[in-house]
Order: C-alpha cells, then structure tokens, then sequence
C-alpha cells in the first residue's frame, strides 16, 4: 500500500446480548482504507452477528458501542442507512431472483427511469458499462438461474458495486465455488483492492484468506482473539488461534476395517425430471462394508444427482440397477431407500435437509418416526429418550431440545440434520457436502464421527467439492465429469492435480 | 454433562412457554375484550346465557370446516371449496331424507328408511361421505395431478355451487326429519352436560399428574408445579364456566358437543400422531420431508379428505339447524374458517397452526355475528368490522412476532 493507511472503519467496543448468550463481548476493530481485511472464526464466534451490525440489521440501539466510518459516528437504523454510506454486504446465500436478467437483478431498485417507467436501454447499457469496467465476464441479458453458482455470485457483486460500495463485506463467497470460479473471484476482488475498494473478507478457507487478506482478525467466542498482518500469521496458527488450541491434524486417523461389497451401482442413467438427456450416465460403482467412497466433481458434474436419484428422489432412471448384498433392489422414493438402511444427509440445510421453523426434536425424529409410533400415535417418552441420546452423543448445543433449529448455528444445525439420519441407523450413509459453512471444530468432530461410523460396519459415500477433504478422509475416490465416472482411485499416493485433472475432463 | 442439559432446559422451558402463553393468551384477551365492549354496548343483553348458547351453536358451523382447514394450511395448502362444499353435503343430506329415502323406502318396502334416526345416520353418512369423496377427488388433482391447491379448490367451490344450483333449482328442500333437525337444535340435558363438564375437568387433572409422573420417572424435565397446576386450573375454571353457563339456559347445544368431541380428536391427530406430525412437516419444508420418507401425495390426500369431511359435518348440521337446504348454504365458509385459522395463529405458509387456536379465532368471528346482530347493525357492518379485524390480527401477529424473532 503506497499511500499512508487511513482508517476507513471503527467498531469500537461493540457488545451483543441474545437472551441467554453474549454474541460479541466489547470487540475493537479497525479497517484500513483499500484493504482487504479478513475476519476468521469458528460458527457461533460472532462474526455474522458483527456483520448485520455493520449493515444495520441489528440496528442502533439493539448493541452497545459505536461505530464510526469514514471518521464519523454512525447510527444505522436500517439496511438502508448502510447501504446509503456505501457499506454492501454479499451473503453466503445469494438473493438474487432467478427469473430475472442479470441487468434488471444488478438495477434492482436503482433502475434509471422517468416517472417509474424504466429506461430499459439505459439499464442494459449502464449494466454493460459495469460489468465491463470491471472485467466481468457475464452477458447482461442472461436469466440469472440459467447461469452457475459461481457466475451468480459475480452478479451479486455487480450488484453491490452499482451502488458505489466503498466497503464490500464478503460473506462465505466460496462456499458454493469450484475451485476455478473461486480463483476468478480472487482476481475480481484483487482488482478491486486496486481500485480502492474495502473489504471485509470472512471464510472459513484459510488457503483463501492467505491468498488475498493484507490483515487478519479472528474471533473466538464473541471476542477479538487478535488482529495481525496476513504476513506474520501461517494456517496452523490461525487456526489455533480461533478454537483456543493446536490442531495438529484436521483429519482425525481411523483403524480401517473395510469388509466385503455391500451396495452395488450399476449403469445407473438418469435424466432430469421432464428432459431426456441424461445428466448423469451410465455410472457404476462399488460400496465395500466400513469403507468411505468419496465423490469429487466440479459443480454441475451430476454429484448430487447422483446421490439423491440412488436415493429415489430425483428425476426419472433411464437404466441401471441398484443392489444390496449382492441382492437387486427397487428403490422408487426414499420410503424405500430408508427401508433398505440408506440415508441421505443433502447439501442444503435450509432448502432439503431441516424444517428451520420446527424444533430439533421434530425434525431429529422425522425419518424414524415409523419407529416411534403405537398404531401411528407417538410414543413421546421413547422420541424424547432417543432424541436426547443423540442429542448427547452428537453435542448437538441448543438451549433446549424444543429449541427452534433456525435458532442454532450452522454447526449445530448440520448436526440436527445427522441425528436424524443416525437415527434410522443406516447401512449406507450418503453425506452430500457434509461439511459446508461449517466451523473447524464441528468439521473435525464430524470427521470423527465418520470414522466411528465406518469402524461399526457403516458404509459411507461422501460428496464433496473440498478437496482436502475428499484426500483427507476417502478409502477410493471416485471422480466424475459431465455426469460420467471420470476415474475412480485408490486414495493412495493421489495428488489433489490428479483429481482435478480427471475432473475437468483430462486424462 | 447431563444435568447441565436438564437445568438449562429448564430455564429455557419456560421461556419458551411463556412465548406460547403470550400468543394464546393474546387471542383469548382479544376475545374477552370483545366480549366486555359488546356486553357494555348491549346492556348485558350479550353475556346472558341464552345468547351464549346462540352465539355457540351459530359459530360452530363455520368452527367445523376451520378444524380441517387448518391442518391444510399448516400443510401449505388451501381449501377455497369447503364452504360449496358444505352447502352441497347438506343439500344431498336433506335431499336423501325428503326425496331418496322415502322413494327407497316404499320400493323396498323397508318403511325404517323413510324416516326417524335411520334415515338420519344415512343422511349424515351421504353428506360426510359425499365430502371425502369431492375433499378425495379435489386431493388427488393436487396431489398427484400436480395442479396448486389454490386452483383446483378454486374450480372445485365453481363445479359444487353449480351443482348445488341444479339440485335445489333455487327452490329451498325442507322439511327435515325430526330427529335430524336434532343434530343442529337440541341440547345435552343439563345432568348428562354436568357429568360431562365433572369427566372433563377429572381427565385435565389426570392427565396432567400422569404426563407428569411419567416425564419424571423418565428423568425429563418438567415444568415447575405452580405452573402446571394454574393451566389445569385454569382449564378446569374454562370448562366448569362453559357448562354451567350452558346449562342455565336448556344445555350444551347438540352440534356444540360435537364440534368440541372433533376439535379434540383432531387435536389429538395434530399434536400426538404420525400424521400430525408429517402435516407440519410437509408444510413447513416439502423437499426436507420429501427426503425423509414421508410420502407427500398420500398425506396431502388425507388432508383434503378430512377437510371434505368436516366441510361434509358442517352442511349437515347447518341443514338440520336451518331445518331447510338453500342454494346459498355455506357461502364463504371457507373464507370465514380461513380467517379464523389465521386469527388463531395459523401461519398461510404452512408449518404452524393450532386446532384449539383455530376455535377461539372462529369464536371471534362468530362474536362480532351475534353481537352486532343483537345491537341491530345492519349486516353489511358485520363484513366490514369482520375484515377488518382479519387484517388486524394478522397485522398485530406478524409485527410481534418480528420483534420477538
């Protein structure tokens, strides 16, 4: 940085009360004008609770402290006042609308007009001018739900750069990239930074926050552990310092017992519901008892249909089979596949995987309720027992267990979601991304678990775009591209370059 | 580490009950509050036992219909056909005792058919069946058929209006049988009312020392005994006020009793059973439950059919209460059971709703009825108060609960 560092923000003894917990505890912290200022920390360490601070969601009033920006005290009372200042907040989950073009979503709410009829030319031709003074490689004119994961968080930060943001606070951006779509979104942000535009950087992908952070703050328990220059710090000691201790490895070791073939795949072909070409084709596989099959795959190479179509859930089966002990299985819905000891944890907490408005204790016993029930009535004294056990048994955190699951933290709500599946007692767990947005520490305890899984006799598939989480954890990996099996490896002596080579298409 | 659990559940218990208690008790307040204006406004004509047993009885048609309506709501789903669909089943009930069955009768020469309580079990069996059949069809197009709710309960309230236009012409059909008329006009007697009011308040007590005794000898946690003992009293108080009140005026109104027998066995369904439990679920994320290996069409079935059942039990009653069958029976039923539900804190995008909740809504309605009813409002009033009204509830439910999020 050439010119002398000028303080763009200062949170200045802010405090946060929730009944019962104190979610940020007199937290000091400066931004410098034209950094890129990375904030790290565990789940529950207060970082989005700092975060709609900033944006004014929690307004004025609701915390103690100040903040000034710009040098100024300021007072937000609504997302509005920020984002007048020119403070843009891009979430983990993209708020775009789908429907829409990329130009009528990056004008949403700015559109030029004359007495509310818009200019729709001027609109496209502002958004092209945007997009293009910023090296943004989308076309303006695109459905926004045509396009990747990736490609819509790039118009979700057009979005915020139309309204002059002087300050960009990124939340988890990459937990939905691929790793390309991630590198592209290093170089926007780099090029940014040369304009002079702010950011405030929070992820949990350390390898990132390396890449790109000209400083790092991590929180723990509500609390500013430290705020460095990204120079003096190294991976390990970041994360030592978010969970308080030295974490020698992130992947917990495990006495492997893997036993014979239990669950086949076989030229298993699937179209998307109302299509006939297949998105994924002609794959087989093997599952051998207390084996984890880790499937590695860019975005859109067919993973998670994959898993959930095995699953009976997605789309319509143009070949293949399924078996099961050597023993051809039918499975039409997931009744069936949770008959045979399947279970599928998905991706998505919030969309597939829990009902967030109802307690842990309902959606916990969801799938097992069959179990539970004299003549289809609840036998509440066993659901509460069984509920409680696991509740135990996974450290589900929640106040009580009547708690409503949007309540809790994404750690803890990912473990909600695997008390429900445990509880069906699978012989085949599938985790589709088991990990995502996900602290250091509850990742590590899932990891363990899985290994206690596998040594009891259970199968594990795991659909991951971590990498160092499919190398870390798999027996074989399994990698596909464009909906075919591209290899499928022992997880010996593998280099991540060859996992990914397989799955961009090389050989 | 276990006890560390159980303490902070304890605390948090409670939290979370008051959080119950302070919606619940919001309505009821609401309701009291009404009632003090409108028994202040009628010089007391408004709390005599008489009107109660009036304003009951009127209130429970539309309190049948809100039962099942709001297990389709908190499944994320609607029911715009229930009112038709009412006025129909009561419309076959009357045509089966007036024309069908003394027809069948003098064929088969089983004279028991023509009339009396034979006759009027038919009766009832062809409106209740004749609503899980058209709640059934209506089930299965959104179901299976793909087609929202919203559409289909649109189009099905069209095709039942209609048809109850063709059957009636216009023309009202009555009389009814007696006995039938009983369903909709006559009363527990008083001793058998008070018997039922003394096993009411004995099944509060014993089922809250045994729900009780058993969380504890499971090692749960409990709530504090004060406050168990004020909610079963307080629901003793309700129910002993309710009967004797009842009773100084000839008794429990007949289709009262059954509104209350329904309430509590869909009550039990809601809140105890599988059932109950994949309605909520379906309504409060259809993909996650979808995922758990709840078979959505089924239950969605179910639903549809348990509200044509009700709607089936709300045109019968209305029928023998009326004593006539009209082409217009049950106009906007389904409106006022919607607005009830919602007024009992049932939320329109599925995954909450209450049965007890939806009767008290119900009750609001039927209140501001009767009372304006009684002050001689004229009836054009009585929409636009009940709108109102409507509004804001929802108004005051979706504001508080924003701040208490």
């Amino acid at each position: 940085m050439p010119e002398p560092k000028s303080i763009l923000l200062t949170i200045s003894n802010v405090s946060k009360h929730f009944p019962g917990t104190l979610a940020l505890d007199n937290v000091n912290l400066d931004v410098y004008e034209g950094e890129i200022h990375a904030i790290c920390g565990e789940n529950g360490a207060g970082k989005s609770t700092l975060m709609k601070i900033l944006s004014g969601v929690y307004p004025y009033g609701s915390y103690q402290g100040e903040i000034y920006f710009g040098g100024q005290e300021v007072r937000f009372a609504t997302i509005k006042s920020s984002e007048r200042l020119g403070i843009r907040i891009i979430y983990q989950e993209l708020t775009l609308v789908p429907q829409m073009t990329v130009a009528d979503n990056i004008m949403l709410g700015a559109e030029p007009n004359k007495y509310g009829v818009i200019d729709q030319n001027q609109l496209y031709r502002d958004t092209e001018e945007l997009l293009k003074s910023y090296n943004l490689d989308i076309p303006y004119n695109a459905r926004v739900g045509s396009l990747g994961i990736g490609k819509q968080q790039m118009v979700e930060i057009a979005k915020a750069l139309s309204g002059k943001a002087r300050l960009l606070i990124l939340d988890e951006p990459t937990s939905a990239l691929t790793i390309d779509e991630t590198n592209v979104l290093m170089h926007i942000l780099r090029d940014l930074k040369r304009r002079g535009v702010t950011c405030i950087y929070i992820s949990h992908k350390l390898e990132e926050v390396f890449a790109i952070a000209d400083r790092i703050t991590v929180l723990r328990d509500g609390q500013v552990v430290g705020t460095h220059a990204a120079s003096d710090l190294d991976q390990n000691r970041v994360i030592s310092l978010m969970v308080g201790r030295e974490l020698t490895n992130q992947y917990p070791t495990r006495t492997k017992k893997i036993g014979d073939i239990t669950f086949q795949v076989k030229e298993w072909t699937v179209a998307r519901p109302g299509e006939s070409t297949p998105v994924v084709k002609d794959i087989s596989f093997d599952l051998r008892q207390g084996e984890i099959l880790g499937i590695s795959g860019l975005m859109g190479s067919g993973r998670t249909e994959l898993v959930q179509s095995i699953f009976g859930e997605y789309g319509r089966r143009l070949s293949g089979e399924l078996l099961l002990g050597g023993e051809p299985i039918e499975i039409r819905s997931s009744q069936d596949a949770i008959h045979y000891g399947l279970a599928l944890l998905t991706e998505d907490r919030k969309g597939t995987s829990l009902v967030l408005k109802h307690s842990v204790l309902t959606n916990a016993t969801l799938p097992s309720l069959p179990d539970l029930v004299n003549w289809s009535i609840i036998d509440s004294n066993k659901e509460l027992a069984v509920a409680y056990h696991y509740q135990e048994k996974l450290q589900i955190k929640t106040p009580t267990i009547h708690a409503l699951v949007n309540s809790l933290s994404g750690g803890n709500q990912q473990k909600v979601a695997l008390a429900k599946w445990l509880m069906t007692e699978p012989k085949i767990l599938i985790m589709d991304e088991p990990t995502r947005g996900i602290d250091v520490g509850t990742k590590y305890e899932v990891y363990r678990l899985m290994n206690d899984l596998t040594e009891q006799g259970v199968s594990i598939i795991m659909v991951s775009s971590e990498l160092p989480e499919i190398l870390g954890m798999s027996d074989r990996i399994l990698v596909m591209y464009e909906g075919t099996v591209a290899g499928i490896v022992e997880n010996q002596d593998v280099s991540g370059e060859t996992i990914m080579r397989l799955a961009t298409g090389g050989a | 580490m276990k006890i560390e659990h159980a303490k902070l559940d304890k605390k948090a218990g409670l939290r979370s009950l008051a959080k119950i208690d302070f919606r619940s008790s919001t309505i009821v307040l609401a309701l009291l509050v009404l009632w003090v204006i409108l028994s202040v406004l009628t010089d007391g004509a408004f709390l005599t036992p008489r009107n109660l047993s009036n304003l009951f009885r009127q209130g429970s048609v539309v309190a049948f219909i809100a039962v099942g309506m709001v297990m389709v709501i908190a499944a994320g789903q609607i029911d715009l056909s229930a009112g038709s669909l009412a006025g129909l089943a009561g419309a076959m009930a009357a045509l089966a005792q007036v024309r069908w069955l003394p027809a069948l009768a003098e064929q088969t020469g089983i004279h028991a058919l023509a009339s009396g309580w034979l006759a009027t079990i038919v009766a009832v069996l062809v409106a209740v069946g004749m609503g899980i059949l058209l709640g059934g069809i209506q089930g299965v197009w959104v179901a299976y058929g793909q087609v929202p709710a919203f559409i289909v309960t649109l189009g099905g309230s069209l095709i039942f209006r209609g048809w109850l236009l063709g059957l009636t012409r216009g023309v009202n059909i009555a009389p009814m049988d007696p006995k039938f008329q009983q369903l909709g006009q006559a009363y527990v007697s008083p001793a058998l009312g008070t018997w039922l009011g003394a096993v009411a308040v004995v099944l509060i007590v014993v089922f809250t020392v045994h729900s009780r005794m058993n969380k504890k000898r499971h090692g749960f946690d409990v709530r504090p005994l004060w406050l168990e003992a004020m909610i079963a009293g307080g629901m003793s108080v309700i129910v002993l006020w309710f009967v004797s009140n009842m009773n100084r005026f000839r008794g429990i109104p007949v289709p009262v009793m059954m509104l209350l027998a329904l309430a509590g066995l869909f009550t039990f369904i809601t809140t105890r059973t599988q059932f109950g439990r994949y309605v909520y679920a379906i309504g409060g994320n259809i993909e996650a439950a979808r995922l758990s290996g709840i078979n959505i069409r089924r239950n969605i079935l179910k639903i549809f059919m348990v509200v044509g059942a009700m709607a089936g039990v709300s045109g019968a009653v209305l029928t023998a209460r009326l004593n006539v069958a009209t082409a217009n029976a049950g106009a906007q039923f389904e409106l006022n059971a919607i607005a009830a539900c919602v007024i009992g804190g049932t939320s329109l995008v599925g995954g909450e709703g209450s049965i007890p909740g939806a009767l008290v809504g119900a009750l609001i309605m039927a209140t501001v009825d009767n009372g304006m009813s009684l002050m001689n409002v004229e009836s054009f009033w009585q929409q636009i108060i009940k709108g109102m009204i409507l509004a804001t509830a929802v108004l005051i439910d979706v504001n508080t609960r924003k701040a208490r999020a």
